[in-house]
């Protein structure tokens, strides 16, 4: 395995770390100074959302150090997790039982091997079109016609979002981009971290100083106030690393706004489907955050878009 | 080693989250009762019990399926350590083979094993929980100085349901609860009932 020396996503890394270091700081100052009272809860979840960030971020920056092998498995993974939490609250029946299966064990592990063999053609029509219609008839083959639709519907969104949208952050390897050759992971590390510190800094300016919710039947936590700060200030750290990117200074400016839009709204559909299962988090794998959904409902939507943005604007 | 895949398969498949209303690594012996509605419940429990008394723990399991080929065989043998019993059909047990079913556990017990016991005698197909047959009274009487413990399971039976052999990931829960607090002396029908009321107690819980 080759270890790439890259001076950028060196950087990258040891600011992300310098970053958890002094929030892990700011975490035990917090303790010291609301151990009791009603805001202790609230401090215990930040401090446990920050040890499992440096758990996130180490495995992440790991698998980005392997030049893309270890960011398409750990990414196989988080697909994974993130479907097993999907169907979990989907309403299926058990007719469905062996599409799913096949969804798990067949179409999962195919779709990261086309990004591993670089066919992008039939990554980018495999779930909407061929599994599409897999599911379809699967389930209509099990003769169960109870809420039909409604099941196959719900389990063909369950891999768009937690396998197929989730794939295009590893995806980002099989751009060929000029001038950029063989650091296409930076790339990755610059879409993971813009979304991500968003989610955190929407987190920091709505509990700071947000007062009037965007949607409050869908996320009652989610504040305008949070919502242009988070990304007003994580928009200007995207443009501020643009060094690590393909582009220019602007165009990193505008790719982190699409980004941090993209991660809110899907933040806010993610919570809106949790909302119409009647439910808070999707599990409780990560300590403090839910599950693997809750952590990653920013990316799935952001990946995507700023994927064929990239592509046809910069791809070979 | 090949248990700790067991262990490591578990989690992939039924990513359980575990509750404890009892002291989990007490070293006291144990029957653990609980529903049963998939052949994944005592592999998911069995995982579920701390690394240290897990090779004490032995789950009860119908010899009918667990002796049928080779791999079955050996998973229930040299893995899990089960305790095979002759089940009976349909209806009611003739009275030596009950009894006799009953000494088996109560020798697989001896004294350090704890046992994971099925006490509906099969599989809910709904994940409800149906009635009780007699055999967890028998054998509480049989061996009334081990801790009787209901754990709940929830969800298997949408892993891997009846009739299907191979599973479907999703998220479970196990809960463990308090030990037993009626003893035997209430009576057959008192006692089946509250360990069937203790079971569906940790449901809400």
């Amino acid at each position: 395995m080759r270890i790439p020396t890259d001076t950028g996503l060196a950087a990258l890394v040891g600011g992300v770390l310098t970053l958890l270091v002094v929030a892990s700081i700011a975490g035990r100052i917090l303790r010291v100074r609301f151990a009791t009272g009603a805001a202790s809860a609230t401090v215990d979840n930040i401090n446990a959302r920050i040890r499992a960030w440096w758990v996130m971020a180490l495995l992440f920056a790991a698998a980005t150090a392997t030049g893309g092998w270890g960011s398409i498995v750990l990414f196989n993974i988080t697909s994974f997790l993130a479907l097993r939490e999907f169907v979990t609250l989907a309403p299926t029946r058990p007719a469905d039982h062996r599409a799913l299966f096949s969804c798990f064990f067949i179409v999962t592990p195919l779709q990261y091997a086309l990004i591993a063999l670089g066919q992008y053609g039939l990554f980018s029509i495999l779930v909407p079109t061929y599994v599409a219609i897999f599911i379809a008839i699967r389930t209509a083959l099990s003769g169960d016609t109870e809420r039909f639709l409604e099941r196959t519907a719900t389990n063909q969104w369950g891999l768009m979002i937690c396998v197929y949208f989730v794939g295009y952050v590893p995806a980002l390897m099989m751009l060929r981009i000029p001038g950029y050759e063989g650091q296409n992971a930076k790339l990755i590390f610059f879409l993971v971290l813009v979304v991500q510190l968003s989610d955190v800094l929407q987190y920091v300016w709505g509990k700071s100083i947000g007062r009037r919710p965007v949607a409050p039947a869908v996320s009652p936590n989610k504040t305008w106030e949070g919502f242009v700060g988070g990304v007003v200030s994580a928009t200007l750290i995207g443009t501020a690393i643009w060094w690590a990117t393909p582009f220019s200074p602007t165009v990193a400016a505008i790719m982190s706004l699409v980004i941090t839009l993209m991660g809110f709204a899907g933040g806010l559909i993610m919570s809106a489907i949790k909302r119409g299962r009647g439910v808070k988090d999707y599990g409780t794998l990560i300590a403090g955050h839910g599950g693997v959904l809750d952590r990653i409902d920013s990316l799935c939507f952001a990946a995507p878009v700023f994927f064929h943005l990239t592509r046809y604007f910069y791809a070979a | 080693m090949i248990d700790t895949a067991f262990v490591g398969l578990s989690r992939m498949l039924s990513g359980a989250s575990v509750t404890w209303h009892c002291d989990p690594r007490a070293r006291a012996q144990r029957i653990y009762f609980a529903n049963h509605s998939s052949h994944l419940d005592f592999v998911v429990i069995w995982s579920a019990l701390p690394a240290r008394v897990r090779p004490l723990a032995r789950p009860v399991a119908g010899r009918d399926y667990w002796e049928r080929g080779a791999v079955r065989r050996y998973v229930a043998r040299d893995v899990f350590h089960a305790v095979l019993i002759d089940r009976c059909g349909p209806g009611s047990c003739p009275r030596r083979d009950a009894r006799a079913a009953i000494e088996h556990m109560a020798d697989a017990l001896g004294d350090r094993h704890s046992l994971i016991v099925f006490p509906e005698g099969t599989r809910s197909p709904d994940g409800g929980l149906g009635a009780f047959k007699s055999g967890l009274y028998h054998l509480s009487r049989r061996r009334p100085d081990v801790e009787m413990i209901p754990v709940h399971v929830e969800n298997l039976n949408r892993i891997l349901p009846k009739g299907e052999a191979l599973p479907v990931p999703m998220l479970s829960r196990v809960v463990f609860g308090p030990p037993l607090a009626t003893a035997v002396d209430a009576g057959k029908q008192t006692f089946l009932q509250q360990a069937r009321a203790a079971l569906l107690a940790l449901r809400a819980a």
